[in-house]
């Protein structure tokens, strides 16, 4: 008979599960009218998660016989996804009722969505990861086509079933051969065994696929195509949510997988991930250059960012985990207030505005907007002193003491051309004739733009507690 | 007396049978249902492969893992199905040429 398992370092976790159960059935119960106070329980239910992953931040375990794990890093990576998406929660509110898509399933669905990130990032056994990825993914497919009439939400939604459903089926196929060949399904259990033996082809096989199935999860270059009809088919809270909280989980989990059970195969990765993140760069920044609708520019902004963030595990260091963990946690704070204002975007008569050229003249119309908008554009293209330059200074940093030298100089080249597109948002809004009727940001949206672009323009201050704690939850992934 | 099916016998039908799923996703033009069929040949595949290495290593992990990739499976084809449906009610097709509103 086997003991039962201590559930004390998953309270976070389990907290989320009940949640959700509770907040579906006062949803079912109340129907549609209940979309506002369910959001915010849902809300107070992501920070009440954060909290306890905050107070237990120290406290490192092993449970559930070793298929979960509770550390530094996965703490840090938690709190990002649970804040980041109550945050979204709150942007998407306005929007949905806007929209006539206020049904509680959505905040729901976002619960649902992070408990399965959560299982991920704390991960230490193949079999807890494909369970957290593909509650994760489940969740995200429904969000995707949530806005059922909508012939271009639907098909989004099953886009991104199918090759969803592919990834995880390459992702899959590798943990099956890598369980063959050593024989365990435990992340440490994993390095042990390949420590000791010849690296046989099923392993390269297994590492390559496992690669291949979380590249997709991230929407990295050449597993990307999902990315930009997904996001411009799904409903623009849906897209914000999923540029956020699923590229944070996915990048944590693809770190853990890369230094955990294939940390003593570096040699054998540092390449793939070296080629994925050049890929990702290059087309992010040259193939966003020709897009007119401003969701599908914000897709290809975060394959290359993605890009960037890779670069930090190619580096396969402490130095190169901190710098993504620092990276995402700026990509957060920027790309969540431009977010904000693309979700505000609308004329007066309540038409929904995705083309980049109808942002003409925002400047005039709504200065305080047009700035907020202006700062996260200059900090996406990582000009200093703003947020996204310390951001790409870390992992450029890292890549170069790894001897990644080519890495880091495309990286630079990408930096270069992807400031077109953004700086061309910004004379856009500044310098094109003004098309009338904007309307104003509401309250709650204002409060979190206006957060995020202090965030982003005064980084440079106060840089120490959040490079810090990056660096602890680096240090705890490499013991 | 029996004879054992040795282990690569096994690994070549669920190689085989994982990438005519891998194919079925990419060169079929017709229709979602059979990409849905093969999405479901690719689980299979891979359920194949954790029985075998289950066996012939002689662990309990590996028949575990298959039950719940077999669960995780009746779930995911339960929402494609939805998402189908929902689909199929805007458009009135689920021909996977027409799946192309949106390109670039």
């Amino acid at each position: 008979m086997m003991a039962f398992p201590d559930i004390a370092p998953a309270a976070a976790e389990l907290w989320m599960a009940i949640g959700a159960m509770a907040l579906l059935v006062y949803g079912v119960l109340r129907g549609d009218g209940s979309t506002r106070a369910v959001v915010w329980m849902a809300v107070a239910t992501l920070l009440f998660a954060a909290w306890l992953v905050w107070s237990h931040a120290e406290f490192a375990a092993v449970t559930f016989s070793g298929l979960y794990i509770a550390d530094r890093f996965g703490a840090f990576a938690k709190i990002l996804v649970l804040v980041g998406s109550a945050l979204t929660l709150i942007l998407a509110l306005d929007y949905l009722e806007r929209e006539k898509l206020e049904r509680p399933e959505f905040p729901v669905l976002v619960v649902t969505a992070c408990l399965g990130m959560m299982v991920m990032i704390s991960a230490s056994d193949l079999l807890s990861l494909y369970v957290g990825l593909e509650l994760q993914s489940l969740s995200l497919y429904v969000l995707a086509a949530f806005q059922r009439d909508s012939v271009k939400s639907t098909e989004s939604g099953l886009k991104y079933f199918v090759l969803g459903a592919l990834a995880s089926g390459i992702l899959l196929y590798g943990a099956s051969l890598v369980y063959g060949v050593t024989g365990v399904t435990g992340f440490s259990a994993i390095a042990t065994a390949l420590g000791g033996q010849e690296r046989s082809v099923g392993i390269l096989f297994g590492l390559a696929f496992v690669a291949a199935g979380l590249a997709f999860k991230v929407a990295a270059v050449p597993f990307h195509m999902w990315t930009p009809d997904v996001y411009e088919g799904a409903p623009t809270p849906v897209t914000a949510f999923f540029s956020l909280a699923p590229k944070v989980a996915a990048l944590a989990l693809f770190i853990r997988v890369m230094t955990g059970p294939f940390g003593g195969i570096g040699d054998d990765w540092v390449g793939i991930i070296s080629l994925l993140s050049a890929l990702s760069m290059l087309l992010g920044s040259f193939a966003a250059i020709g897009q007119r609708n401003i969701k599908r520019l914000m897709a290809y902004s975060s394959i290359g960012h993605v890009g960037y963030a890779l670069m930090g595990l190619a580096a396969n260091s402490t130095g190169g985990v901190r710098g993504i963990l620092v990276y995402l946690a700026i990509y957060f704070g920027m790309n969540l207030g431009a977010w904000g204002v693309i979700l505000s975007m609308r004329r007066a008569d309540g038409k929904l505005v995705e083309d980049i050229n109808d942002l003409a003249g925002l400047a005039r119309e709504r200065p305080l907007m047009a700035a907020a908008m202006a700062v996260f554009m200059f900090s996406l293209a990582g000009i200093p002193p703003l947020a996204g330059f310390f951001a790409k200074f870390y992992v450029f940093f890292a890549a170069i003491d790894a001897g990644l030298y080519l890495l880091a100089m495309i990286g630079v080249l990408a930096t270069v051309v992807g400031s077109y597109y953004y700086l061309r948002i910004i004379k856009i809004m500044y310098f094109d004739e003004p098309a009338p009727g904007f309307v104003p940001l509401n309250g709650t949206t204002g409060v979190v733009v206006a957060a995020a672009a202090v965030f982003t323009l005064l980084f440079f201050l106060f840089p120490a507690p959040l490079v810090g704690e990056a660096g602890l939850a680096a240090v705890a992934l490499f013991p | 007396m029996a004879t054992v099916i040795p282990l690569g016998h096994f690994l070549t039908v669920a190689a085989i049978l994982f990438t005519l799923g891998v194919l079925g996703i990419f060169l079929n033009r017709k229709n979602v249902i059979i990409i849905l069929m093969s999405i479901e040949l690719m689980l299979l595949a891979v359920n194949l492969n954790l029985v075998a290495f289950s066996a012939h290593l002689n662990d309990m992990v590996g028949q575990v893992f298959a039950m719940f990739v077999l669960t995780v499976a009746a779930a995911e084809a339960a929402i494609g199905l939805a998402i189908l449906v929902v689909y199929f009610r805007n458009r009135g097709t689920v021909a996977v040429e027409d799946i192309s509103l949106m390109k670039g």
